[in-house]
């Protein structure tokens, strides 16, 4: 935070590294990075991130092939992971530690120095005063360093003058929310390294143990791996929705609740509990956030001979606020292989031409519709497969039917039948270990309580001095002074007035106010 | 009250307040324009004051020596229209607050579930935080500037975004919503009362440039600098405390302390400009006129958060209701 320029004329290659540092750990350089911080945080909230929302950087992409890849070259789709936005934010962070050390350094010194003796001349500062008293010089003193001793202010106490200083907070208050900032940036990279998190959809009555090969999709740091993952476990005993029936807000949700059974550690006592959206489970450090739900349509397969070949309920992906949901199902070893994809309706559409639509998020008229396929599904290559997706490039159309819950469709080419035969829930879970989030929170504290100290507290300087004219009558100058505006100065002046002199003192005395007045 | 009586009374309370406030922005107006025509008449104010104003400390004097000055009859109407103004302004909080608590009787929790309500109460933190200032000094001259923000702000609140009670979704349903949005929307007060100072700190510092008296009744710019850095000093750390109450909410939500979502985002801009304002206020070269600009773009990037963010970008915090 050096203000004044370096002078330039001996400079080496020392001379260019110091001359370097200083540009970087200036105050403009570091209000240039802050502002470059703010911009380049702006793309990251236009496109969307892989981090949050995979699926739609890939429609994007698959959209506008060109730009996108241009864009996605860029690093537009990763915005807080491109080298670009941590080249801002290391430099800032640099430029701060550059700005910081220096200043605690002379902070420390200053701590432990005493204030600066009186100024020659009190009454040329903007806030003084002079006035006459009856007590002695040495009492005036007394009094003074009494009083501001015991307010904590720190004092140089000579012959005919006392100086007091106070406020230091501010500084240290400001050194503090800088290295809180540090530290809350350290967390975000312990969190990154040593942290995961995984997603896992559980149907009613299935359960989830904690490791990798259940999870639908898991991302962890460096320095994680499957080992690392404690091994609690639980089971999905039921799932509570509740939508609105208002006519405001129909169908927007009004609760949804998970309650699970689950097991610390394998073998040990199963515990029930309930997960709510804004009450998670924690684990062992770990946290099972429930995340979303949705349904899972219950159907049973059967072949040519009556043999049933599927009976399992299938989880489908909701499309909408309405739980219009898709899911497939897949018979891969008949022969040739069956497939079906179908659009699961909670509550159908009394109107059929709107087509295969809910038209509410509850289930009050729940339906299917199903289109089947038979043919080669594309298992053979290897390929790993999604299984919400039928892969209907070698197959055939079938038939295509609606089903109401009860209903079963025997298949038009006579090779069997598929019947839905209810539904169950489904609700999906967010389970994460982030080991840096206690220090980032400790960092966030300590930065407002820094920030609060910086900003209130004033630093402030007052001197007093007493000398006895040549009529034996004690003159006080009393003096205060303040880097920024202090609007209680006058009044902290006031106070200490009335204190050093007595109250039945009536000598004549001019402030600072009546002196400005005057001119 | 039935749920009706009490979404009509909400209502009307409202209503009611508009058209007081839309009354005192009259009023306020009148002030202005009265104060105007006096310094087209007078020969310019002193500029020496403004001299003092750059050192650490400042005279108490320096505004008060402006109004002081003028013709007794334009100014006698200017500052009667200002007291009608600042009255009708006191009737109009009042009017909103009984709307927004019989928001909230009705809905039966927290009137902030959607953006309506958002709105309304962020149109009260305006008002509360000019009006808790207005006890403390004389700042009847930025009647007008908080008046118009705070009409706007609820014109679109009953116009395009008003959505009947309901429950809350379950995502809202925690006491960090009390916490949280309480906060921002103090936060939305501050930054809007400090856009406006740093605002006229601007104008004023130009007619200052130029030699002129600048706006009358006005203070000088290095007064509404100081304003505009006491509002943001306080704002700040407030922000500070929004963020991350939102963040220690996210995490016991979401299962992350931060994800970038475009809301968080957006708040971390305007944290970083306001940071960025206050180191301005500290840079030589940057002090004046640079750091006003600062603060008008930090007030515009949490109005991008409040409106850009809600309706037009896909976010986790799309509760506006619209």
């Amino acid at each position: 935070m050096s203000k004044h320029a370096p002078t330039l004329p001996p400079m080496g290659a020392l001379g260019f590294v110091r001359y370097t540092w200083r540009q970087l750990t200036s105050m403009k350089t570091a209000l240039i990075l802050l502002f470059l911080l703010a911009i380049a945080s702006v793309p990251g909230s236009i496109f969307p991130q892989r981090g949050n929302n995979p699926l739609r950087v890939n429609e994007w992409i698959t959209d506008s092939p060109t730009s996108g890849s241009i864009f996605d070259a860029l690093g537009f789709f990763d915005v807080y992971s491109s080298p670009w936005f941590a080249a801002v934010y290391l430099l800032l962070f640099i430029s701060l530690i550059g700005c910081v050390l220096p200043r605690t350094k002379v902070h420390w010194r200053a701590m432990f120095a005493p204030p600066p003796p009186a100024p020659r001349n009190l009454l040329r500062l903007p806030e003084s005063m002079s006035f006459e008293v009856s007590a002695s010089a040495d009492e005036v003193l007394a009094r003074g360093q009494k009083y501001l001793s015991g307010r904590r202010w720190r004092l140089l106490v000579a012959g005919n003058f006392v100086a007091a200083e106070k406020g230091f907070l501010r500084e240290t208050g400001n050194l503090l929310f800088h290295f809180s900032l540090i530290l809350i940036l350290i967390a975000i990279a312990l969190g990154g390294l040593f942290g995961w998190k995984g997603n896992v959809i559980v149907r009613t009555g299935q359960g989830f143990s904690n490791t990798l090969t259940q999870y639908d999709a898991w991302g962890g740091g460096r320095f994680t791996g499957a080992s690392r993952l404690s091994p609690f476990s639980f089971t999905l005993d039921k799932f509570n929705v509740e939508f609105d029936r208002s006519e405001a807000q129909l169908g927007s949700p009004k609760l949804f609740e998970a309650d699970v059974t689950y097991r610390r550690l394998p073998g040990t006592d199963a515990e029930n509990t309930r997960i709510e959206v804004n009450t998670p489970l924690e684990i062992d450090g770990s946290k099972v956030f429930l995340v979303g739900h949705g349904y899972a349509p219950h159907f049973v397969v059967r072949d040519a001979g009556g043999e049933i070949t599927f009976d399992d309920s299938v989880v489908f992906l909701p499309q909408d606020g309405n739980f219009t949901s898709t899911g497939v199902v897949k018979i891969p070893d008949s022969d040739p292989q069956l497939g079906f994809q179908g659009i699961f309706v909670p509550t159908a559409a009394s109107n059929n031409l709107r087509g295969p639509i809910s038209i509410f998020p509850g289930p009050d008229d729940p339906a299917v519709f199903m289109s089947a396929w038979r043919g080669d599904m594309g298992l053979d290559s290897g390929a790993p497969q999604s299984v919400y997706r039928l892969d209907t490039a070698a197959m055939d159309q079938i038939g295509i039917v609606a089903l109401r819950q009860g209903q079963t469709w025997t298949l038009p080419d006579g090779s069997g039948s598929i019947a839905f035969t209810g539904f169950e829930r489904w609700a999906s879970f967010q389970i994460a270990y982030d080991p840096g989030k206690e220090i980032a929170l400790l960092g966030a504290v300590l930065a407002i309580t820094g920030l609060l100290l910086s900003l209130f507290i004033r630093r402030r300087r007052v001197w007093i001095t007493a000398t006895a004219n040549s009529e034996g009558v004690t003159v006080v100058h009393l003096a205060g002074l303040a880097r920024i505006e202090s609007a209680d100065l006058p009044g902290e002046l006031q106070l200490i007035r009335s204190v050093v002199s007595d109250l039945s003192d009536t000598a004549s005395a001019t402030s600072t106010d009546e002196r400005r007045e005057k001119k | 009250m039935s749920a009706t009586q009490l979404a009509a009374a909400s209502n009307a309370a409202v209503y009611a307040s508009m058209v007081t406030l839309t009354f005192a922005m009259v009023s306020f107006a009148i002030s202005f324009a009265s104060g105007r025509r006096r310094v087209a008449v007078l020969e310019p104010a002193p500029i020496e004051i403004n001299s003092v104003g750059s050192t650490a400390v400042l005279t108490k004097s320096a505004v008060l020596t402006k109004s002081a000055v003028g013709t007794p009859t334009d100014d006698q109407t200017g500052r009667r229209s200002a007291n009608i103004g600042m009255s009708l302004t006191w009737l109009g909080f009042v009017l909103l607050l009984a709307g927004v608590v019989l928001r909230g009787v009705w809905a039966g929790r927290v009137p902030w579930g959607n953006m309506y309500e958002f709105s309304i109460t962020s149109a009260l933190g305006i008002l509360g935080v000019f009006l808790l200032v207005s006890l403390r000094r004389d700042v009847r001259w930025l009647g007008l500037f908080i008046v118009i923000p705070a009409l706007l702000t609820l014109g679109l609140a009953v116009t395009v975004l008003y959505t009947e009670a309901a429950q809350l979704v379950p995502a809202l349903k925690s006491y960090w919503l009390i916490i949280h949005v309480s906060a921002a929307i103090i936060c939305s007060g501050a930054f809007t009362l400090a856009a406006a100072t740093a605002g006229l700190a601007l104008v004023q510092s130009r007619a200052e440039r130029r030699g002129k008296a600048g706006l009358a009744r006005v203070p000088s710019a290095e007064k509404l600098r100081t304003l505009t850095y006491r509002v943001l000093a306080f704002a700040f750390p407030l922000w500070t405390f929004a963020v991350v109450a939102g963040a220690i909410w996210a995490e016991n939500a979401w299962g992350r302390y931060w994800g970038w979502d475009p809301k968080e985002t957006w708040a971390f801009i305007t944290w970083v400009i306001y940071a960025a304002y206050l180191h301005a206020r500290s840079t030589v070269g940057w002090r004046g006129d640079r750091a006003s600009w600062v603060a008008i773009a930090g007030w515009a990037a949490f109005m991008i958060n409040y409106f850009g963010v809600n309706i037009f970008i896909n976010s986790l915090h799309s509760y506006s209701g619209v």
